[in-house]
């Protein structure tokens, strides 16, 4: 491979990353001003923000945090909410496993849903891609994603003004969800994959700190791959991937 | 204000921060460059729709904005979200259709 191809990766990183900041910048602020409303400070905002950079986690914690429950509670539901991801950390493993280990400690601080999902996405449409253009797309959407959501959240927390209710920005969580989602049902698999996903997830929804999410997703996955495997249109492993 | 102390509160947050990252560094960090077994690749192919879908259910169905009450605007949303982003394959163009859409459902309904 040329070696300009991995400043092209890294632009088409950019790019990958670029579409969910219209929904990460209002959703960090939103962070930064409901977490100095649930009583942290400052210091306290920007250490959780820049320490666990997983929205859905930290919006549990704070809402938590406000309805005063107790510490271990708090933990344990939050990093329930990140058990995810390390099914992404699995997933990209064999994409990215095989640079130096200060290379995967960073990997691994910036993954988040919007680098994983646009990574893996990128990698799956090009089974040739070698680790350094694979390593510089990532890189290409971490610089797109992380920085404004630090960025943002400071701004939210000293802004501290109310974004109105009327935004219904509680719900730009769901829609980027599923904009990143819909683009990948294009198979049989996937269909039945994220039908058994939602089903199961509302019929577990009683179970406590994101249980039920967790088992959910684990029988989604198996449907998935079953459905790839026994299916109709099976394709053989090695044209895959 | 709450009953927390600037303690407990730091607490949290180190305890987060931490456990976070080793749930991020767990696969990357030991497996290395070492490789998965074929079954355990297919099975990751599915990850995405298998985890994202289940999340975003209970927020679609269930509004906390609302107070867990069904929403036909937020129901409206979502579905145009995912009609249009499986049509174009356009992540962008399915949260712009679906903010747009939210915001025409709370406004008309």
């Amino acid at each position: 491979m040329p070696m300009s191809n991995a400043r092209t990766h890294f632009a088409a990183g950019i790019r990958g990353g670029l579409p969910f900041l219209l929904v990460l910048i209002p959703f960090s602020m939103l962070f930064g001003v409901l977490a100095v409303e649930a009583g942290l400070d400052l210091g306290q905002t920007m250490a959780m923000t820049a320490l666990v950079i997983a929205g859905a986690s930290q919006f549990t914690a704070i809402q938590l945090i406000s309805d005063n429950a107790p510490l271990l509670v708090v933990l344990v539901t939050a990093l329930a909410v990140n058990l995810r991801m390390a099914m992404y950390s699995a997933s990209l493993a064999p994409h990215l496993g095989k640079a130096p280990l200060w290379q995967r400690a960073l990997i691994a601080y910036t993954l988040v849903d919007q680098t994983y999902g646009t990574s893996i996405a990128y990698f799956q449409e090009r089974p040739g891609l070698g680790l350094r253009d694979k390593l510089a797309f990532y890189s290409g959407a971490v610089m797109a994603v992380c920085p404004l959501w630090y960025i943002f959240t400071y701004v939210g927390a000293v802004a501290g003004a109310a974004i109105p209710e009327e935004f219904a920005l509680d719900f730009a969580v769901p829609i980027t969800f599923l904009a990143l989602v819909a683009p990948q049902l294009k198979s049989l698999a996937h269909v039945s994959a994220a039908l058994v996903s939602v089903v199961l997830a509302l019929a577990l929804a009683w179970i406590p700190f994101s249980l039920g999410l967790l088992i959910a997703a684990f029988f989604a996955m198996l449907t998935g791959a079953a459905v790839e495997t026994w299916g109709p249109g099976a394709r053989p492993r090695e044209a895959r991937t | 204000m709450n009953g927390w102390t600037d303690g407990q509160i730091w607490l949290l947050i180190a305890g987060l921060g931490i456990g976070t990252y080793l749930i991020r560094l767990s696969f990357l960090g030991l497996i290395g460059d070492r490789e998965l077994h074929p079954f355990v690749m297919r099975c990751l192919r599915y990850v995405p729709v298998a985890v994202l879908p289940g999340l975003v259910a209970p927020l679609v169905v269930w509004p906390a904005a609302t107070d867990g009450q069904p929403d036909p605007a937020r129901m409206l949303a979502a579905a145009a979200a995912l009609m249009i982003g499986a049509a174009t394959r356009s992540v962008i163009a399915a949260i712009l259709v679906g903010m747009a859409v939210l915001y025409l459902g709370l406004w008309l309904i």
